[in-house]
């Protein structure tokens, strides 16, 4: 709790120097936004284990459901289909998927014994259950989520007990498809591979935003240009500065220790995840925060890498702190059946048997 | 990885011995299984936070300082400030080339992400031809993409309200005042203060000035010659701007150096009066004798130099070039002509000096001269009898000459006109003036040609291979009267500060004789002011003083012998094919203060056509100069 709200707080402060020292910009909205979903996230933080276990398969069709919503009549926001009009709230139901996915994988396998997950027939339906959302986010066409959404499927199987052997053919299988999927990507995500490898190579296209982040955090220096002060995202030559290039503005504002700092934090409450699975007794909430955790780290390390250049930019948020309502709203549900894993850790919740 | 194997162990095992506390047993399978792999999951991800540390610190820490010069780089933004140029103004202080304000549209390539759109819609809020359109595409390709190159210039009020309206849609677009180079006499000072233009890829010289748009070279004349002086060193704003290139706040200014002005020594009535007397074809120049400061020249035709400075357009130019009367050809400082008898003086002074002859030396004019086959005719078929310099001079005898050049030779006869100031550089402020011609021995040996005894004896009357301006005829008439080395120039003083040259002291003795000198002054006095001069009709009137000069008429053609024994009169030639008329000048007599030259091409005669302009033009300069006489005599003399 009190993690999240330091990170919160972080994100607080981070937007306010993005609105340039106006809050009503982005930063009270973030606020409020927060505590909105702090309180969603007690609430949900109360309801019983078993019963979040038990809606799995309802959450997954309506998640299903709003990425069919999506390729059908979505929002179109540059240049790909990723929201969804909820009334009030736009959301992209990719990011809930995610959520979604590591619900009901964890439900799936609580019901398997270990010979069970040995068996590759009993993988069919959890592999399905990864590659539709998978194949469904790819088609809006978001590759870097569609990646994400698969690695932390492949994460849940490998903690549930898929045998290491399965792992390597799989790899080696995407290894050798790379090529043939390069060749049926889209333009601007080809755009994006190639600028990765050589973002000189277009300073004023593609290649400008990670450019100009790298820019912007290597200015930031060891202690930072100071709050507020940040050249780069003051004067705009940062794009999109209070959302994924949040991280960025932070660097450059407070340094490499302002940097770490804030890795660090968001490295607690992975750990925290970590330490809610392993002091969790029954398999289901030991998947499900493992589950929440890595898909936590995902955010994380996707953003990060991304804003320094170390993989191609891929849209992916930075949870909590980035300024944006679909990625708090759905880590924040995961955080809420996170606690009440904890709360229910003891609870008697042994594998169904049918 | 020995990991799995470990736990197929297990699996086994627990197939093996299956008891009734399976289901717990198996529970604690699972969980062994997860901790396990929990574990790995959180090294790998603990492994990969530690790859985003090190990246950050390779960024930030390693190279740190080379982004953050990046970042410096990104946020400032140098602009040049352009100096207003220098303008020119004439003796009295009036400004003959002026700078005005010029309300201009600009576009900087780096401010709009399409160059090609900003300038569609821009042409249809203010119409652009399909040539000004290209002009800025080249330009764009030529400049750095932060330089902003100017879409229109000269924009009208209303115009520039509709940009400012929609100024939005027209991003990259931004207006500014500038100035621009405004010429108010127009025709009158062309040919003297020339003229601007944008400056070429051969200008540019490394000056960072002249990468702004607006920016102006000289051409010609005076803005050529002093053309660094008059463009002032540009200043520059260090501006914090954002990405878009919007100006966020001013860090640092630094203030250009304006150019300086320039004062010339041209009295722009006198040179509008002069030039309403001239006709095509005709160039007069009127120095003061004293200093050699040129106070008109004036050149027909003339053209307008504010039309080069929005850039002349193809037809212009091919109009303005293909002219035959050349407009743009400064011809009192560009045409070369023979001097015809007005050279007479040079060679007369050149046989005293190297005692070729006395002054009171009698040579018998018949009417003509032989040497050896060919007969060289005077002018006056009948002869002039006895001639002695004096009377050589006034009635300007052929015969006399033709025999003193003999005795001479051609090159101490050129030596002469050298000294004069002829087929010498006169260092005149007038990119392009020519030098002309002092024809020589040598020189003519160097084309491969010999030079004859009778080449020497055409030259004595100062006709055959000369090639000289009626600036050089006008610096040796002041040389003449003054009897010092004086140049003619056009500057009297540059921001202020005097330009050198202004005192007589300034220019150095001639070095000839007195008594020669005052002979030959005495002979120029008798062709104007004696009974039986040449150019009786340049006589001014009374209580300006007198007038000394000689007149000159020149052949194009030669008259052949057969047209000369039918009664040829030229007169009845093609006017192309007229005698050039000249006349030189300087008065007063006892008192030298003004120097004439007058050419007019194809005018028959120098008596008939060109003394009467010298007069007039004498008769201006007096009655400019006479307004405040002490004072402005003195002025003139002091040269300051």
């Amino acid at each position: 709790m009190l993690l999240l709200c330091a990170v919160g707080a972080v994100g607080y402060v981070a937007l306010y120097s993005a609105g340039s020292g106006n809050p009503d910009l982005y930063a009270t909205k973030h606020a409020l936004r927060f505590g909105f979903c702090l309180v969603m996230m007690l609430c949900i933080g109360f309801v019983d284990i078993r019963l979040i276990a038990r809606a799995a398969p309802v959450a997954y069709v309506v998640g299903i459901g709003l990425l069919v919503m999506v390729a059908l009549h979505g929002e179109v926001g540059k240049g790909a289909q990723r929201w969804v009009d909820l009334g009030p709230l736009q959301l992209q139901p990719s990011e809930l998927m995610k959520i979604v996915l590591v619900l009901t994988l964890a439900a799936w396998f609580h019901r398997a014994s270990w010979e069970r997950v040995g068996n590759p027939f009993f993988l069919v339906v959890p592999a399905v259950l990864v590659l539709v959302p998978v194949g469904l986010i790819f088609k809006q066409p978001n590759l870097g989520t569609s990646l994400i959404t698969a690695v932390l499927g492949g994460a849940m199987f490998w903690a549930a007990g898929v045998r290491w052997w399965k792992f390597a053919a799989i790899i080696g299988a995407a290894a050798a498809a790379a090529p043939i999927v390069y060749e049926n990507l889209r333009e601007y995500q080809r755009a994006r591979i190639t600028t990765f490898l050589d973002p000189e190579s277009d300073p004023l296209g593609a290649g400008y935003n990670i450019i100009q982040s790298k820019i912007a955090l290597g200015s930031g220096g060891l202690w930072g240009k100071g709050f507020l002060q940040g050249t780069q995202g003051h004067l705009n030559f940062l794009p999109e500065k209070q959302t994924d290039f949040i991280f960025t503005m932070i660097a450059e504002e407070f340094g490499l220790v302002g940097a770490m700092g804030t890795l660090a934090l968001l490295m607690l409450v992975v750990g925290f995840c970590f330490l809610v699975a392993m002091r969790c007794k029954h398999q289901f909430g030991r998947l499900l925060a493992i589950g929440l955790g890595t898909n936590y780290f995902l955010y994380i390390f996707v953003n990060v890498a991304m804003v320094t250049g170390s993989i191609p930019v891929g849209g992916v948020p930075l949870p909590l702190i980035s300024h944006g309502g679909s990625a708090m709203l759905t880590t924040m549900i995961g955080f809420g059946m996170l606690i009440s894993a904890w709360v229910h850790r003891d609870a008697e919740f042994g594998p169904a048997r049918d | 990885m020995k990991f799995p194997r470990i736990l197929r162990r297990k699996e086994k095992g627990g197939i093996a011995n299956f008891t009734m506390r399976g289901v717990k047993r198996e529970e604690e399978q699972r969980r062994s299984v997860f901790t396990r792999r929990a574990l790995v999951l959180a090294t790998g991800q603990l492994g990969l936070f530690g790859f985003l540390g090190y990246r950050l610190h390779t960024l930030q820490v390693e190279q740190g300082e080379r982004y953050a010069t990046l970042a410096e780089e990104n946020r400032l933004s140098a602009r040049l400030l352009s100096p207003p140029r220098g303008r020119v103004l004439d003796r009295n202080g009036q400004v003959v080339a002026g700078n005005r304000l010029n309300w201009r549209a600009l576009l900087v390539a780096e401010q709009t992400s399409d160059v090609g759109a900003t300038l569609e819609t821009f042409s249809r809020i203010v119409p652009l031809a399909d040539h000004e359109r290209a002009r800025v595409e080249r330009e764009m390709r030529r400049r750095r993409r932060f330089v902003p190159v100017i879409v229109r210039e000269f924009l009208a009020w209303e115009e520039m309200a509709r940009i400012e309206v929609n100024a939005p849609d027209l991003p990259g677009i931004l207006i500014d005042v500038g100035t621009t180079r405004i010429y108010p006499e127009a025709e009158h000072l062309a040919h003297i203060v020339g003229y601007v233009a944008p400056p070429a890829e051969r200008d540019m010289d490394g000056d960072p000035l002249l990468q702004l748009p607006g920016i102006r070279v000289g051409r010609s004349g005076i803005e050529r010659h002093h053309d660094l002086v008059m463009r002032g060193r540009a200043g520059a704003v260090q501006l914090e701007v954002n990405a878009v290139g919007r100006i966020i706040r001013e860090l640092d200014r630094r203030e250009g150096q304006p150019g300086q002005d320039i004062e010339i020594s041209v009295d722009t009535e006198l040179q509008k009066t002069i030039r309403g007397k001239i006709e095509e074809g005709t160039s007069i120049v009127v120095m003061n004798a004293r200093n050699g400061e040129v106070l008109a020249m004036a050149s027909q035709p003339s053209f307008d130099p504010n039309v080069f400075n929005a850039g002349v357009s193809n037809a212009q130019w091919r109009q303005l070039t293909a002219n035959r009367a050349t407009p743009l050809i400064n011809k009192a400082a560009n045409g070369l002509y023979a001097p015809g008898s007005t050279f007479k003086m040079v060679v007369a002074l050149a046989g005293l000096e190297a005692r070729a002859i006395g002054p009171g030396e009698r040579i018998s004019c018949p009417g003509h001269f032989d040497l050896g086959e060919s007969r060289f005719h005077c002018w006056n078929r009948g002869g002039h009898g006895g001639m002695d310099m004096r009377s050589a001079i006034k009635l300007s005898c052929d015969v006399y000459f033709y025999e003193l050049a003999k005795r001479l030779g051609i090159n101490r006869i050129a030596a002469m006109g050298r000294r004069f100031g002829m087929g010498v550089d006169l260092d005149i402020e007038l990119p392009g003036a020519r030098r002309g011609l002092m024809p020589t021995r040598e020189w003519r040996e160097a084309q491969g040609r010999g030079w004859a005894l009778g080449d020497t004896v055409v030259h004595g009357i100062g006709q055959g291979f000369y090639q000289l301006t009626p600036l050089s005829l006008a610096t040796m008439t002041a040389r003449l009267a003054t009897g010092r080395a004086v140049q003619p120039h056009l500057t009297r003083s540059i921001g202020g500060r005097p330009a050198r040259g202004g005192r007589p002291e300034d220019w150095p003795a001639m070095g000839i004789a007195d008594r020669d000198m005052r002979l030959v002054r005495d002979a120029m006095w008798a062709v104007v002011n004696e009974g039986g001069g040449t150019a009786g009709i340049a006589k001014l009137p009374g209580g300006l003083g007198q007038m000394a000069g000689k007149t000159g008429t020149t052949q194009v053609r030669r008259v052949s012998r057969e047209q000369r024994e039918r009664g040829f009169r030229v007169e009845s030639l093609p006017r192309e094919y007229r005698p050039h008329a000249l006349f030189v000048g300087y008065a007063p007599h006892d008192n030298p203060l003004y120097a004439v030259s007058v050419v007019v091409e194809h005018g028959t005669s120098g008596s008939g056509a060109a003394a009467p302009l010298a007069r007039d033009a004498m008769v201006e300069t007096f009655n400019r100069f006479r307004a405040a006489p002490a004072q402005r005599v003195a002025d003139v003399v002091r040269g300051t």
